[in-house]
């Protein structure tokens, strides 16, 4: 490009590119942003595998609108599985028959949609650890953060309405269990079901709603969501680890075109390669086996999709509390765990962002990631909500579980039990512990550099243990951790008598700051570092002389234990001079 | 080979470094103090050619396995089964489109990363950023505009547009709530309390078999047994309703145990010579139950593990669910057959807010 003419573009791109810039002044922004530059990092990959297996659930999906009917109405199965000849059936569940027997690739297809549906809300969870542990939802991006919580609970709604859509008999028995929760909600619930299904379950209604929410409501909003989502990823640019070169104030990495475009596109090729893969290899919801939905049946040892088994591990795991207050039931048993525990849960995920930034006093911007265990309350408190959540999933296969290890499900469900209510806690301490573990272990590296495992013998006689001073990188990203104070405490009356009026929540906000910053070990200063890393230098050097002796052909000789040569120096300073 | 070469080199002479040739303005630069290990492709011209077919035939196989997958359409029958070690018998056309299709997007992916992992730069550069909050001087001119809308609109002065207006948006949900009232068109003089509260249970309703849908007689059941039945005529209002409601709320279990091991009833002589009928829809969500223990007389829901002592007014012993099983009164008709002798005394199914008051 030595030559420059009135259109560069038009060089690079051709006709078509002066064309569409003419009438977009699309140059614009190509050229500020095709060599935007996005940091590399495994976990990163995390989001990109959600957002590719979304693309492959909507364009497996379009495809199965085409063979799907969602109606109610119930025919009498001719095609050709055998097993369900002449079986009275929904049209819903006979067409989703048909896709799997009678459209070639139909199998296929609905497999990968299910499995690239598993796979979503897989990948968003992890995504969501991966943003949690390492604090990327710190500001500016607490909005992004909010807008994840709505696209995982929006997941959850897409992953069911669609698991109930062939109205096979476990996905009705699921629409039984929903029926039962919404009556259990105080005041509207009973009308809220007969709304919801058109009247009394099972009714006619459902599927096509489902259907409705299904394919256009929820898929809808999700992709809004997720256009929201990554533009502001673009906005703000994305997030990067701490190392060498970088700062809280750039961003390191490969640029849009064309490392970056290369890497994720081929990855999404890749996503969709592996979906397709699995689709046809594994067997998922193998609906032709259930059989059609009837209310008054159903199979033993059914599980729904992973990603509500941890709702259905809560109702198994309440004890059976139902009160009757002045005439009215107020069900708990199945109020508690499937409306007010998910509620609580996805509120807490919601405002996490802003409680921590309230309680620790934070208004800096982030654009460096934190390392967990430099924060090592909030890893224990994530922790301790996998391990609460983790407990419910288990329970949501308490029965599998007994049956396959011979035990006997009401002890698992009282472990169970206790478990989720004592684990959670534990849990917190021993992960808060193993952080601090790691932030001593960080700050020693720091002031002594890191232990080579080599013992040396000193010509004098004393043995010590060589530390190596830290490589660049390494030392990049432990010293960049961020200490913040414990807010001060507030004065109740100051030292003019004037009442604070905020004490109260001064008091408590105090509080909460020393609950997440007192045990911090604090980052030694750039001094002590400097002189920590030449200490180890220094002692590294020590060695040397060893070394260079391997590289000579003479025999060693022995010189009270330790390998000597002549010229080598036989005291501690002696060699320390010779090296300098 | 393998040099460690700092990328703060000008010249761009050092190997395949990629942006040292980059124009300035483009916004960003290598960064300068990281160590960067040349690859065997920035060094060996060989290697790079090599890599170059590696991407290129990843990207021809494709090509051949989608033309595979078409032709696998095509060609394999739909009903072709094969056996394939650890999967079992599975559809030959689905494990074949699945294998060519998924081979062959893959490659495309593999293809396009081992490009840019092998040919690419693989060299990290720096972009500055900028803090999200605007420029001052966007600020105040952002502040000037929602002044002069604020100002020529008059909204601060117009109170009573204000006020109205904020009102009018404030109902305005109001109809699109309530246009959802007719989701379900409640047939005249019905509601959910009484709905849920009846069943097609009456006096002298004969039971029938879940299945042969032919009545029961007492004999017909073992001690020990436990059949699903339903009562009779259901198919008929099934027909006439179009849907499974009243098989939702009438299923029922029956149970027949030695009548001295019955501890109690939800009603006196509700059974019939130790044959026992129970709602078969859990109280707890709706789950149908028949897992039966004989020995024990438990009933055990298997979506949520609530145990019921069927000898015992069908109490919870266990699990989730708060209420018993609600019992069916039955007795014999002349002609020996089963029958219910009233409706349940509760509604069956999952609790609701108003099932007390009933």
């Amino acid at each position: 490009m030595s030559t420059t003419t009135d259109h560069p573009v038009e060089q690079v791109g051709g006709a078509t590119a002066k064309y569409v810039d003419q009438r977009l002044g699309s140059n614009k922004f190509l050229g500020r942003n095709l060599g935007k530059v996005f940091p590399d990092h495994w976990s990163f990959m995390l989001g990109e595998i959600a957002l590719y297996s979304f693309i492959v659930v909507l364009l497996t999906g379009t495809f199965l609108t085409f063979f799907y009917n969602p109606s109610m109405v119930e025919v009498v199965y001719n095609g050709s599985y055998v097993p369900l000849k002449g079986v009275q059936m929904s049209e819903a569940y006979a067409s989703s028959l048909n896709i799997s027997f009678e459209v070639r690739g139909g199998l296929l297809i609905r497999q990968m949609h299910h499995w690239s549906a598993l796979i979503f809300v897989a990948a968003m969870a992890v995504h969501m650890f991966r943003v949690f542990f390492t604090g990327a939802f710190r500001k500016p991006r607490e909005f992004n953060w909010l807008v994840g919580v709505g696209l995982t609970a929006l997941a959850l709604g897409a992953g069911f309405t669609g698991y109930s859509l062939p109205d096979d008999l476990l996905s009705g028995t699921g629409l039984q269990i929903i029926r039962g929760i919404l009556q259990s909600i105080p005041l509207v619930g009973t009308w809220a079901a007969f709304l919801v299904f058109g009247g009394e379950f099972p009714g006619t209604d459902i599927i096509p709603r489902l259907y409705a929410a299904h394919i256009l409501l929820i898929p809808g909003i999700i992709l809004a969501l997720i256009t929201v989502h990554l533009m502001m990823v673009w906005t703000q640019k994305h997030t990067q680890f701490p190392g060498p070169g970088r700062t809280n104030t750039n961003v390191v990495g490969y640029p849009l075109l064309p490392v970056y475009m290369a890497k994720a596109g081929g990855f999404f090729f890749i996503v969709f390669g592996i979906i397709a893969l699995i689709g046809g290899l594994v067997t998922v919801n193998p609906i032709w086996i259930f059989g059609p939905y009837t209310p008054d049946q159903v199979s033993a040892g059914t599980q729904p999709d992973w990603y509500i088994g941890w709702l259905d591990g809560a109702l198994r795991l309440m004890p059976n509390w139902e009160s009757v207050i002045a005439g009215f039931t107020i069900s708990w048993n199945v109020l508690i765990p499937s409306v007010v525990i998910p509620g609580i849960l996805f509120t807490g995920l919601a405002l996490y962002p802003f409680l921590e930034a309230w309680a620790t006093g934070d208004k800096r911007e982030h654009n460096l990631l934190e390392r967990p265990r430099n924060a090592p309350v909030r890893t224990g408190i994530g922790v301790a909500a996998i391990v609460f959540y983790g407990i419910l999933w288990i329970g949501g296969g308490n029965d599998v579980i007994a049956a396959a290890f011979s035990l006997s499900f009401n002890v698992l469900s009282w472990a169970l039990r206790i478990g989720l209510i004592i684990l959670p806690p534990i849990a917190f301490l021993i992960t808060k512990r193993i952080c601090l573990g790691l932030q001593r272990k960080d700050r020693e590296k720091l002031l002594h550099g890191y232990e080579s495992g080599r013992v040396l013998r000193l010509p004098h006689g004393e043995f010590i243990e060589v530390h190596q001073p830290l490589n660049y990188k390494e030392l990049a990203v432990i010293s960049a951790k961020d200490d913040l104070p414990v807010l001060p405490a507030p004065v109740k009356v100051d030292a003019d008598g004037v009442r604070n009026p905020n004490y109260r929540v001064d008091q408590l906000r105090h509080k909460l700051s020393s609950f997440f910053l007192r045990d911090n070990i604090e980052r030694p200063t750039d001094a002590e570092i400097e002189a920590g890393q030449a200490h180890a230098a220094h002692s590294a050097a020590l060695e040397a002389p060893l070394h260079d002796y391997e590289e000579l052909d003479q025999d060693p000789v022995g010189h009270g234990g330790v390998l000597h040569h002549p010229g080598m120096p036989m005291t501690n300073q002696e060699q320390v001079d010779q090296k300098q | 080979m393998n040099e460690i070469t700092p990328m703060s080199d000008e010249n761009g002479e050092v190997g395949n470094d990629g942006h040292s040739h980059a124009p300035a303005k483009l916004g960003y630069s290598p960064v300068a103090e990281i160590p960067h290990r040349l690859r065997v492709t920035d060094t060996d011209p060989k290697a790079a050619r090599r890599a170059e077919r590696q991407v290129a035939s990843m990207f021809t196989l494709s090509m051949v396995f989608i033309i595979l997958s078409v032709v696998a359409y095509v060609t394999i029958d739909k009903f072709a089964v094969v056996y394939i070690p650890v999967l079992g018998e599975v559809g030959a056309s689905n494990v074949v489109l699945g294998l060519t299709f998924g081979i062959a997007v893959f490659l495309i992916g593999a293809g396009a990363i081992q490009w840019a992992k092998k040919l690419m730069p693989d060299v990290e550069v720096v972009q500055e950023r900028h803090d999200m909050v605007s420029e001052k001087e966007d600020d105040n001119l952002a502040a000037a505009n929602y002044e002069r809308g604020r100002e020529e609109s008059g909204f601060a002065r117009y109170k009573m547009i204000r006020r109205s207006l904020l009102g009018a948006m404030a109902l305005l949900p109001i109809p699109i709530i309530v246009v959802l009232r007719d989701l379900w068109i409640t047939p005249p003089g019905e509601n959910p309390t009484e709905i849920l509260s009846t069943t097609l249970w009456t006096k002298g309703k004969r039971i029938v078999s879940d299945g042969t849908y032919l009545p029961v007689r007492p004999e017909d059941l073992p001690v020990g047994g436990l059949v699903s039945a339903l009562p009779e005529g259901i198919l008929e209002v099934q027909e006439e309703e179009h849907n499974l409601n009243a098989r939702g709320k009438a299923a029922i279990i029956l149970v027949r145990m030695d009548p001295e091991q019955i501890r109690s009833q939800q009603g006196e002589g509700w059974d019939y010579n130790g044959i026992l009928a129970y709602s078969k829809i859990c109280t707890h969500v709706g789950c149908p139950i028949a897992l039966y223990e004989q020995r024990t007389h438990h009933l055990l829901c298997p979506c949520h593990q609530s145990t019921f002592d069927l000898a015992d007014s069908g109490a919870v012993i266990f699990g989730p669910a708060a209420r018993n099983m609600p019992q069916l009164p039955i007795s014999v008709d002349e002609e020996g057959y089963l029958i219910s002798t009233q409706d349940f005394a509760v509604p069956v199914g999952p609790s609701f807010w108003e099932r007390d008051r009933t």
